[in-house]
């Protein structure tokens, strides 16, 4: 027989009490559980969502002139000392600290050319990334999938009296129109896309790109440390981070988040007090109990001890339930909260091990007063006999 | 020198506005091995007396010694290690631990004791044993009568050897048949050299005990 068997054997032998304490604090706990597994797992589904939707970060060659446009209209600029990435550069951008957070990078080389009597802007792009960072996109025809396909803007597939099928000439180049975007209103209606390398020939500019785009997965990743990261593998680019994507998801990401924390604070808050009440019922039900031990001879940290641990026991047991319900309850949620169909649960390991801590702490801190008022009843009033 | 001494024990409450007045001026000498019985009226302050010797009320004015101990000198609780190696306590309700069984009950002084689990088991059942309750060992209080709950109480409050016990109405709740069973348990604790001292209403008890004590309005008579 030692301390702990006594705490052992009052939570075995009072199954009714043990089972209210440990399904209260259970409650708290699997709620917990499952609005931080659920906040995580849509935020991630959301965070996939938004990062599937264009890019927020933008490389451009390092220029010492200020563009001159504004919503579309162009009035021209003065740009002087232009320098160029080069597209095997861009291949660093990979070898950043965060790189595990750059979803796309999509190359984009820029230049005008002359199609029949129509001068237009010839974009070379790497169709299976832009389609990636881009889909909204609607592609009447085919997707282009060989070098010598194009793909035009609704506007320059009018303009140029083009549709899908029809073959072109481009400074002596055949091309097959593959398909025709669907109205965007965007930049994109004007534009011809070709595939990179055929848009470098082109140009004339083999090996070299104007701009790329970065789609950056923003989940635990400052965007604003990626630029920096980016500058410095690319000291002759300029990294600017799309500051309207980026505020807006955090943004969104945020609000969710700290509905969620709230909620959690809330549920804490009730299951610390369920707790509280039960232990200080639990001492109070006990207090000949505690007299008699008090009058054997065990010190007052002995009466802690026992109390405690029970707590300990009960809060354990709740914690590991209460992840185990939350966990169960998230799955069950998740299709209903979640926007797409495939959003997955995210299982953490660090929740896990979190939820039966905070039990464990909540449980200790709660029944803390009760203990302390228990072992400082006085004996002779615990027993009243006496 | 007596095993017990209480020198001029004074005792006083406050109800409200009045001053309760407990124990006026006690003075009492235990012998070892002596089975004192004190008795008194409702109110004469023998329950008081009881727990000033147990070391679990600290008296307004006066001295307990014990086995040469000043008890209410001790520093913090040292008061309370003294209690689990020196007294052995019997209650009027046997106030046994709903959730231990018999065997439990009684080894729940040895669990703050250093000493392994089969020492402490074997203590615990001897103690039984000397009680007449070997066979049931196993039974929670709910399953023994009344005097068989008082006889675990009492294993409990022998199985650590201690220098005095201390009972308090421990036939109280018994019919008179299982009482005299019980004090003729006390009395044969005591022949074999326990040191016991009982608070008690009925005077057919004193007749066990070697010497009666008489209290009236806190004072010994």
């Amino acid at each position: 027989m030692k301390l702990h068997n006594i705490s052992i054997n009052n939570l075995k032998r009072r199954k009714a009490k043990m089972a209210f304490l440990t399904i209260g604090l259970m409650v708290g706990i699997a709620t917990i559980v499952t609005l931080v597994t659920l906040t995580r797992s849509m935020s991630s589904d959301i965070e996939r969502k938004m990062d599937e939707f264009g890019a927020n970060i933008l490389v451009t060659p390092q220029s010492n002139g200020l563009a001159m446009n504004y919503g579309g209209i162009s009035l021209g600029g003065v740009t002087f000392d232009q320098r160029e990435i080069l597209e095997k550069d861009l291949a660093r951008v990979r070898t950043i600290t965060n790189h595990k957070n750059i979803s796309t990078i999509s190359p984009k080389v820029l230049g005008g050319i002359r199609i029949g009597t129509h001068d237009v802007l010839l974009v070379g792009v790497n169709f299976e990334s832009e389609l990636k960072m881009k889909q909204w996109w609607k592609v009447f025809g085919e997707a282009p999938k060989k070098q010598d396909e194009l793909l035009l803007g609704s506007e320059a597939s009018k303009i140029l009296n083009l549709n899908p099928g029809e073959d072109l000439q481009i400074k002596g180049e055949s091309f097959k129109v593959a398909g025709v975007l669907d109205q965007t209103g965007s930049q994109d209606d004007s534009l011809v896309f070709a595939s990179l390398p055929k848009a470098q020939k082109i140009l004339g500019k083999e090996g070299r790109i104007t701009l790329a785009e970065v789609a950056a997965l923003c989940s635990g990743c400052p965007i604003g440390d990626m630029v920096t990261q980016i500058a410095e593998k690319l000291p002759d680019a300029k990294v600017s981070a799309i500051q309207q994507v980026v505020e807006g998801r955090l943004k969104a990401l945020d609000q969710f988040k700290r509905f969620s924390w709230a909620m959690a604070a809330v549920v804490v808050f009730i299951g610390s007090l369920i707790v509280f009440v039960t232990m200080m019922g639990s001492v109070n039900e006990r207090t000949t109990e505690i007299g008699v031990f008090r009058a054997i001879g065990f010190r007052k940290s002995h009466i802690m001890r026992i109390i405690l641990l029970e707590a300990a026991l009960v809060s354990l047991l709740a914690g590991f339930l209460g992840y185990g319900a939350g966990m169960a309850g998230a799955k069950l949620a998740l299709p209903f909260m979640a926007e797409s169909k495939n959003a997955h649960l995210i299982w953490d390991t660090g929740v896990a091990f979190g939820s039966i801590g905070l039990a464990l702490t909540l449980g200790l801190l709660a029944s803390l007063y009760p203990a302390l008022h228990a072992s400082r009843m006085d004996p002779t009033e615990a027993l009243r006999a006496l | 020198m007596a095993l017990i001494e209480i020198k001029n024990v004074k005792k006083h409450y406050t109800s409200g506005d009045e001053v309760v007045e407990a124990l006026r001026g006690v003075d009492i000498n235990i012998e070892k091995g002596e089975f004192i019985t004190i008795m008194g009226q409702s109110g004469s302050g023998k329950s008081t007396l009881l727990s000033v010797l147990g070391g679990m009320n600290h008296p307004t004015a006066g001295e307990v010694e014990m086995a040469g101990v000043k008890l209410y000198q001790l520093p913090g609780e040292k008061l309370a290690d003294f209690r689990a190696q020196n007294l052995g306590f019997v209650f009027q309700s046997f106030h046994l631990i709903s959730y231990l069984t018999a065997l439990e009950n009684v080894m729940l002084p040895l669990a703050i004791v250093s000493v392994s689990s089969a020492v402490k088991k074997d203590s615990a059942r001897t103690a039984l044993e000397r009680v007449g309750l070997g066979s049931k060992l196993d039974r929670l209080p709910n399953q023994l009568s009344g005097g068989e709950q008082e006889r675990v109480a009492i294993a409990r409050a022998i199985v650590n050897n201690p220098h005095i016990l201390l009972a308090d109405e421990p036939t109280g709740n018994l019919d008179s048949a299982t009482s005299e069973e019980v004090m003729a348990l006390f009395r044969e604790l005591n022949d074999a050299g326990q040191t016991v001292v009982m608070v008690t209403h009925n005077p057919e008890n004193g007749a066990y005990s070697d010497r009666t004590i008489h209290l009236r309005d806190g004072m010994v008579v």
